[in-house]
């Protein structure tokens, strides 16, 4: 048996401890804001967080998150008042909405080590994400109205 | 009777002398005693004068010449801030950086994707625990260089990620080093076998690190 925390709760699970963490959020847990865009860890729906850093689910096998704190989209805030989601909303960011949730968890990881990110820093940080639906100026402009919600909160 | 008595002037003379003889045997002791800096290219035991042989050493490094330039050391030995990527050495897609501890940066770093081992399948991410560019402070860069500027660049303790002759021999044992060896599917295997490499490197070494002409 695995164990492991996902968003603040604990879960003990006997899934094959090779099976990517995507699918054991997904099928297991029951946890579908976390996409499956490649699963080839070449588009970054599937972010979420390890430990505070983002890594790609798809690709992270369970046995490597056993006894780590993971984070998904669920859990980046109790009331989804981070001021990455408040954002989003304002801003009407999202089209389809597949790849949110991945831009979301790469832009957290950005704000919590820069917070004050300049358009540079915002494409290191979100380069690995794709939109097809091409939302990135959305996106570049949520990442900094969020900066800004999170300095004066 | 009267009784006289005689001091003798012995301490000042023969203090000196024996001042003067403490600190020549002193000299003497500290020039022998083969003390050498963490940074010293000579293995235990000091340096063997028959052992050098630059003939064998500058052909010894030709052959690690060709394994340091393939794509599996290559592409993390790169001359800009982004890593290179397959056989074909082009830039790696996404263009994470370097960052200042050659981990990368925010939702970028290195094992974000890059698992302990390799994942399976084609164009899968190969992994490492240690996996990582040169920091931004050396970045140990192997593109373009030609077999002498890289002899001469890693047998530098102050451009080698400061290894000294001991470290560099351990340097070929590395896990991420034999990680080039256990590259994943699709990706070609460097142009010598690994035992084959490690004799070269370490002939390369004990021969004498000499750096080619060119």
């Amino acid at each position: 048996m695995i164990k492991l925390t996902i968003n603040r709760k604990t879960y003990e699970t006997d899934v094959d401890p090779n099976t990517p963490l995507l699918w054991v959020l997904r099928d297991t847990i029951g946890l579908v804001g976390t996409k499956y865009g490649c699963g080839v860890a070449q588009c970054g729906a599937c972010v979420v967080h390890l430990n505070g850093e983002a890594v790609r689910s798809c690709v992270t096998k369970l046995s490597r998150v056993a006894e780590q704190q993971v984070t998904t989209i669920e859990g980046l805030s109790e009331n989804n008042d981070h001021p990455l989601q408040k954002a989003w909303m304002e801003l009407d960011v999202s089209q389809c909405g597949y790849c949110q949730a991945g831009q979301i968890m790469s832009a957290a990881v950005l704000l919590r080590e820069n917070a004050n990110p300049t358009d540079e820093d915002i494409d290191n940080a979100l380069e690995g994400n794709i939109c097809r639906c091409g939302t990135y100026l959305r996106i570049q402009k949520a990442i900094h109205l969020a900066a800004e919600i999170q300095r004066k909160s | 009777m009267q009784i006289f008595t005689v001091k003798r002037k012995f301490y000042p003379h023969y203090t000196k002398s024996l001042l003067v003889l403490t600190v020549i045997v002193g000299a003497i002791a500290i020039l022998t005693s083969g003390f050498r800096l963490n940074s010293s290219m000579e293995t235990e035991g000091g340096e063997n004068p028959i052992k050098r042989d630059s003939v064998a050493s500058v052909a010894a490094f030709m052959k690690v010449y060709t394994v340091l330039m393939s794509p599996r050391c290559m592409n993390c030995h790169p001359a800009g801030d982004i890593p290179l990527q397959g056989d074909d050495g082009h830039l790696h897609t996404m263009s994470p950086k370097r960052g200042k501890d050659g981990h990368g940066l925010y939702a970028m770093k290195c094992n974000n994707c890059h698992q302990p081992t390799n994942t399976p399948g084609l164009n899968t991410p190969p992994g490492n625990p240690k996996w990582a560019l040169p920091p931004s402070e050396m970045k140990m860069v192997f593109q373009g260089k030609t077999a002498r500027e890289l002899a001469l660049q890693i047998r530098d303790y102050n451009r080698n990620g400061h290894k000294n002759k001991q470290q560099l021999l351990a340097h070929a044992r590395d896990t991420l080093v034999k990680a080039g060896w256990h590259m994943g599917e699709g990706r070609a295997a460097p142009p010598l076998s690994y035992s084959a490499f490690v004799k070269a490197w370490d002939t390369w070494i004990e021969k004498g690190l000499y750096a080619p002409a060119k």
